[in-house]
């Protein structure tokens, strides 16, 4: 938010209505730019904030996350007509994943919409889309605004979040099954909270959606009813290594909005993404549908998958080959982190065909820094199931107390 | 087919216009049953006579033939059709404010501007070669880049070596001049400000462009290269409109069926491919191939529908320039009004009222700003010279093509209309003194009216601005420029597709052509 007092070219990044909360707590001044916004980082340890999404309760600040209000007697349509998923099933109340293609079949962004009434929705995008959003609006009967500083919003997420907020006075959150959501009156000041079921860790978890002026009530409420739940503010670092370990894909990283890229053939389709199970080719027309359906014909020429890598050195920005020797090269890894409680070194990875296929194996060259001192290592890497790690609780419902 | 069953046709096609028919003939000739769905009570679209005062008829949007080429007339059967030209070579001459008017016939050229007459014969000498080389561009569908297909490869080829083939000077001076403004290309080769304001004309006529904007030599040699080079205005005896009533002759020969007073509200698709049409009435007729001679916009967003399509086509489609800048004047006159210092063969012909280049250009600056011009620049005829039967016996008609009257003008036309009409009567009556005394009536149709007269969206009558972005491999859009957009089964026939607009007929023709090689 833009304060009165400094004129907007001496504050080039905005302040989200958590920051002097999260100021306060942070401990190694870590942060961030994030759509606009400044963002923490890491707030004590990336390690100690990652164990708190696998074990207790992690707050999340995702304030920057771009939001959308759809609305109109075409809202439906519009949104069929944009995203590559059936949204013709999306019932207020519920929440869908999906994303949404140029032209060419190419990935523009993913993102969640959120079904609050009929014909009334919200998209929350990683990146800015209104030019995209109006383009795809002609000849739809659709209004479209962008409301991120409009709505406050934190991520709730660990095991012990269900009875944080059912501490909290959250009667019945319980009952929200994932992708749901609902419209609650936090005590004592009936504070009007949206709960969703959802998140991106891959873990049991809420996401928190609040005006501005209510946004450090909420997190104080939250903090003091935590205070016996682990409750623990993280940054970007550590909801990175969940997000690797529940295979989620981010934009800039795993693939490049086909709206920014400038190179010939660096764009990504769905389908080479492994998101093909969000493309539903019978619902009608989508945008890309026609491109997707030639591409679905020829077959993938390349395929994001999961790779699990020999020994414990993160696969940063790695090369993978199809022999030891490294002479052939066949793809790259997007993202790569250890993975502490699966306790094995995983990647995402862009694989040329036909070296993705579930099993096969590659090689990754491997750059070690042993105290100045470069090593190459050519690590061997086993293509695998995603997500890497899917614990029960995070579709339970109700979810365990704690 | 009977008329208890549910009709059914190889091919539909929306529209009755020029375009319309001539694609509805040659579907017809290719053995398909084509079925011609036409809004309007008579067919011909944007080149019909109408009446517009009683006793008085004139062709009420087009209102001369010199585009559509002689082997197509031919192939049509035209004459045979009942298609008769009342006049033809119609003499051009520029109107000059001091009586000293201009015909561009070489003889009269030559013996009041001597160099200049040096120069109009080499820049028509040119302009043929050139014409010659560019005119497979406009009769032939444009080819489709990076499909690898060797029929477009070819295509490109032929092109490039027609250009190699015009020599050295002659294509050295085609690249040179491609892509200026047309007053630096005239300020080159001639001096009399007459001469150069009559040659702009053709530059920008039913344009949205001045002579001073870039693309205006293009335009101008797209007007040459279409009329194959040579000066054939003509004029159908009993307006435009007998073109089409031979046209539509012409197609019903040939086996088509043609319904006026049908208009088209949808386009159906089913399972991503066009599948008929309904009516407005809300009868539905199933074919397997539905061509649209409508513009661009009305086919796509109109009829179609953008859930049909993707959204960066469809992007492209709203943003394609369709405002149209000229507007039709029609008088009603009791008796032939008396041009001082013009004979009457000159009066039979084209008069243009454009005294020079920067007249043009300042019309022009008016509708750069939402404005009417304050001195237009017109085309005029008075096509009952040739044709009396246009009017009642001993009374004329005069049709003028006006601009620039902007699609959107910043006061509205309703308040403007009048004081539009009576600036353009004023300024042909600076040239004919009792042009007031003889007025009966007067009709003017502006760019809106245009629209909603011949529905073409804009009014432009080229259905999208003629220019680079919009030619040739683009027009009307990437994604449709082979008379084919993205939903299959449905292709385009009309002014957007390329060549574009003017009394033509080739858009139909190409399109015919296409849909009976590819849904053979």
């Amino acid at each position: 938010m833009l304060t009165e007092s400094e004129p907007h070219f001496r504050q080039p990044l905005l302040k989200t209505p958590f920051h002097e909360r999260a100021r306060a707590l942070s401990q190694v001044d870590s942060f961030v730019a994030w759509s606009g916004y400044s963002t923490v980082d890491v707030f004590t340890t990336v390690e100690q904030e990652y164990f708190a999404i696998r074990n207790s309760t992690s707050v999340y600040d995702l304030t920057p996350m771009v939001k959308y209000r759809i609305v109109g007697a075409g809202a439906l349509r519009f949104l069929n007509r944009l995203m590559t998923r059936d949204m013709r099933n999306l019932a207020p109340g519920k929440v869908a994943y999906s994303v949404w293609c140029d032209d060419s079949g190419h990935l523009i962004d993913d993102g969640t919409v959120f079904c609050l009434a009929v014909n009334e929705y919200r998209l929350c995008t990683a990146e800015r889309q209104l030019d995209w959003l109006c383009a795809s609006a002609i000849g739809f009967d659709v209004e479209i605004a962008e409301v991120t500083e409009e709505v406050a919003a934190l991520a709730l997420q660990g095991p012990t979040s269900c009875a944080l907020l059912q501490a909290l006075g959250f009667d019945g959150v319980e009952r929200l099954k994932p992708f749901e959501l609902r419209q609650f009156a936090m005590p004592p000041a009936a504070l009007p909270v949206m709960v969703s079921r959802t998140g991106f860790t891959g873990d049991l978890g809420y996401e928190l959606w609040m005006q501005p002026a209510d946004a450090e009530g909420v997190w104080d409420a939250l903090m003091e009813a935590g205070r016996t739940r682990g409750i623990r503010p993280i940054g970007s670092r550590a909801l990175n290594i969940a997000r690797i370990e529940a295979g989620f894909l981010l934009p800039n990283l795993d693939f490049i909005s086909a709206g920014h890229t400038l190179r010939i053939g660096t764009e990504r389709s769905p389908l080479e993404l492994g998101l093909g199970w969000l493309v539903d080719f019978g619902k009608g027309h989508f945008t890309g549908r026609r491109a997707l359906l030639e591409e679905q014909r020829r077959g993938p020429a390349r395929l994001l998958v999961g790779l699990d890598i020999e020994g414990n050195k993160p696969a940063h920005n790695t090369l993978l080959y199809a022999d030891r020797a490294g002479m052939k090269q066949v793809g790259s890894v997007t993202s790569a982190t250890w993975s502490p409680t699966t306790k094995r070194n995983l990647a995402l990875a862009m694989l040329d065909a036909p070296h993705f296929a579930m099993g096969a194996a590659v090689w990754a060259e491997i750059y070690l820094n042993r105290e100045l001192t470069w090593q190459r290592r050519m690590a061997r890497a086993r293509v695998v199931e995603r997500p890497f790690y899917a614990p029960a609780r995070r579709r339970a419902t109700p979810p365990a107390d704690f | 087919m009977t008329a208890a069953g549910t009709p059914r046709y190889d091919c539909i096609v929306v529209g009755g216009g020029h375009n319309g028919l001539v694609c509805a003939a040659y579907l017809a000739r290719g053995g398909r049953s084509v079925l011609v769905l036409e809004a309007a009570g008579q067919v011909g679209g944007a080149a019909v006579t109408r009446e517009f005062a009683p006793g008085f008829q004139v062709s009420a949007c087009a209102h001369l033939l010199h585009l559509m080429p002689g082997a197509l007339m031919r192939e049509l059967g035209l004459s045979a059709q009942g298609l008769k030209l009342a006049a033809q070579h119609l003499p051009t001459t520029a109107l000059s404010g001091d009586g000293a008017h201009l015909s561009l016939a070489p003889a009269g050229l030559a013996q009041r501007l001597p160099a200049d007459a040096v120069a109009y014969g080499e820049w028509q000498a040119l302009g043929q070669r050139l014409a010659a080389a560019l005119h497979p561009v406009l009769t032939d569908a444009p080819p489709r880049l990076g499909t690898g297909s060797w029929r477009a490869r070819a295509s490109l080829l032929r092109l490039g070596w027609r250009i190699r083939r015009l020599g050295r000077c002659d294509m050295r001076e085609l690249l040179r001049i491609g892509g200026m403004n047309v007053q630096d290309l005239l300020d080159e080769r001639f001096e009399s400000p007459l001469l150069k304001g009559a040659l702009a004309v053709d530059a920008v006529l039913g344009t949205n462009l001045g002579p001073r904007s870039p693309g205006t030599v293009l335009t101008l040699l797209y007007r040459m290269a279409a009329a194959g080079g040579a000066e054939a205005l003509a004029q159908p005896a009993g307006g435009l409109g007998a073109l089409s009533t031979a046209l539509a002759g012409a197609a019903t020969a040939a086996g088509a069926q043609i319904r006026t007073q049908a208009p088209v509200a949808r386009i159906l698709v089913s399972a991503d491919r066009a599948s008929g049409v309904v009516l407005a009435s809300g009868e539905e007729i199933a074919a397997d191939v539905v061509v649209s001679s409508a513009d661009p916009k009305t086919t796509f967003l109109g009829l179609l529908g953008s859930e049909h399509l993707d959204a960066g086509f469809t992007r492209r489609v709203a943003q394609l320039r369709t405002g149209g800048l000229a507007a039709k004047l029609h008088l009603a006159l009791e008796r032939l009004p008396q041009f001082p210092d013009l004979d009457r063969q000159a009066l039979r012909g084209r008069l243009l009222i454009a005294p020079s280049p920067q007249y043009i250009e300042r019309a022009f600056n008016h509708a750069k700003y939402g404005e009417f011009s304050a001195a237009p620049m017109l085309e005029i005829t008075v096509p009952t010279l040739a044709d009396p039967t246009l009017a009642p016996p001993g009374k004329h008609v005069l049709s003028a093509i006006v601009q620039y009257a902007p699609y959107s003008l910043r006061s509205g036309w309703q308040a403007q209309r009048q004081s539009f009409t009576d600036l353009a009567i004023d300024t042909i009556g600076a040239f004919a003194p009792d042009l007031r005394d003889c007025l009966h009536s007067a009709q003017l149709l502006t760019p809106p009216d245009i629209e909603r007269e011949f529905r073409i969206a804009g009014g432009h009558w080229h259905h999208a601005e003629l220019a680079l972005d919009q030619f040739f491999l683009v027009r009307p859009v990437p994604g449709a420029a082979q008379y084919q957009g993205p939903v299959a089964g449905l292709y385009l026939c009309g002014a957007g597709c390329h060549p574009g607009g003017g009394v033509m007929g080739v858009a139909g023709r190409n399109a015919a052509r296409q849909v009976l090689r590819e849904a053979a």
